[in-house]
């Protein structure tokens, strides 16, 4: 059973409205049987220190990778992470977060790798939830353990691998790290440490729209119109463009592959979730530093770097 | 610099984290960042005074106070929002472990004393580096302040 789309006017502007709910519709239908809720934040002791009464918490970090792999868990993993929260499959999933709901986008993400169908963000995330007064939680909720089918996980539609992205070059890539690592100044965000990448630049011909830019400054998403300028007419995607957008470990660019989708509409959308952390590693593979997109390079991709397929 | 003593504090500390499962070691470092005391006001009313250590995920600003020779004792202050509670947590365990001892005692805990708290599987190595960051911003102001 899944609960009706949130009908404000801001989000019918939207491709895809359902994916969306706001802090009144989610205040008034919190306790809608078929409703679960999940945080999913940045920093993992967030939820801890207080939540959205009755929601359940998943950690990116711990609960959605596989241990050794630099993957995700497979269908069973998933099945009883589900089980555990409390989550069916026909349940409505509601995800919010911390800053802008970035860690919520990528939960959100993996949710889609498995098929799950009626996933929604809370516009705004925890911040307006908590800027607006509205009761918050240290209680731990009573989990009903449920029944979740094993699903086999479905990368294709929406995961791009390296030997993706090099076959892609010349479509659309959009890099949605901040200006300095896009230029190749620097490897990691600012005020983030440095995670190893051993070059600093992007990958040829992909776009500068760092993530944060479709986020208001009340954390909720930008308007349609808004959207539309920045994508659209400022980054030159046009319809029916197949898109892949990267940032340095795949996080930031799961809330602009959310944008992208349900927001403006775009039907194929991948998201390069092994990003600049791979790709300024891997070798035999082009990049290119400085401001300027960069041309398709001529003499690649060779047999070598075609790999993890 | 590594390979000094642990101070005894700060190794009790690390023995009550290591004596819990990996979840409660999450809810003690939860305890460190709730008993966070607020700045002083010399330092509350003042922000410019503190440094903000960039390597945190979240914005964590310490400052410190050295006494005078022969002991030097150091005294530590952090501010960091309530937001931030992975961050406070590291802010607490080293504010605990290290607050008011001599100098050289500080620039003689070992680099790794992050590691040993037995985090390192349920917060990602970025946190991780983060407070190890912390503790080297610590060092340095020591060595500056020489």
């Amino acid at each position: 059973m899944t609960l009706a789309a949130d009908p404000q006017d801001k989000f019918s502007e939207y491709a895809h409205p359902e994916r969306l709910v706001s802090t009144d519709w989610l205040a008034a239908n919190h306790d809608a049987e078929g409703l679960v809720v999940v945080e999913s934040d940045e920093d993992v002791l967030l939820y801890e220190t207080g939540h959205i009464p009755g929601s359940v918490k998943i950690d990116w970090h711990t609960e959605l990778n596989d241990e050794v792999a630099r993957d995700y868990i497979d269908g069973e993993g998933f099945a009883r992470l589900m089980a555990a929260k409390g989550i069916s499959r026909d349940s409505t999933v509601v995800l919010y977060g911390d800053k802008s709901n970035w860690w919520a986008a990528y939960t959100l993400w993996v949710f889609t790798l498995f098929g799950h169908e009626d996933v929604r963000l809370l516009d705004g995330g925890r911040d307006k939830w908590v800027a607006e007064g509205r009761p918050m939680t240290t209680d731990k909720p009573e989990i009903t353990a449920s029944d979740y089918p094993v699903v086999e996980r479905n990368d294709a539609p929406v995961r791009a691998f390296l030997g993706d992205v090099l076959e892609h070059l010349g479509k659309p890539l959009i890099d949605v790290r901040s200006g300095d690592e896009y230029t190749g100044a620097r490897t990691t965000m600012p005020a983030y440490p440095e995670e190893g990448a051993l070059r600093g630049g992007h990958i040829p011909t992909a776009v500068s729209v760092p993530w944060a830019r479709a986020a208001a400054e009340d954390g909720t998403f930008r308007t349609r119109a808004e959207l539309d300028a920045i994508y659209r007419d400022e980054a030159g995607l046009q319809e029916g463009d197949e898109v892949v957008a990267y940032c340095r470990i795949g996080e930031r660019s799961s809330h602009t592959w959310f944008v992208l989708t349900y927001l403006l509409g775009f039907g194929n959308v991948r998201n390069y979730d092994g990003s600049w952390t791979e790709w300024g590693n891997a070798v035999r593979v082009p990049i290119v530093r400085g401001s300027e997109p960069g041309e398709v390079p001529a003499a690649v991709p060779t047999a070598s770097a075609r790999v993890a397929r | 610099m590594t390979g000094g003593a642990v101070p005894a504090k700060l190794a009790e500390i690390i023995d009550d984290f290591q004596d819990l499962t990996e979840p409660d070691r999450l809810q003690l470092l939860l305890d460190f960042s709730r008993e966070l005391p607020d700045l002083p006001e010399r330092y509350g009313d003042h922000p410019e005074l503190l440094e903000q250590v960039v390597e945190c995920q979240s914005p964590l600003f310490l400052t410190m106070e050295i006494g005078d020779e022969p002991e030097r004792p150091v005294h530590l202050f952090f501010s960091a929002p309530p937001e931030a509670p992975t961050t406070r947590g590291f802010a607490g365990v080293l504010l605990e472990g290290l607050d008011g001892l001599p100098a050289e005692e500080v620039l003689a805990v070992p680099d790794d004393v992050p590691d040993r708290l037995g985090l390192t599987r349920a917060i990602t190595p970025l946190r991780m580096r983060g407070m190890a960051a912390m503790l080297g911003r610590i060092k340095r102001k020591i060595r500056e302040a020489q």
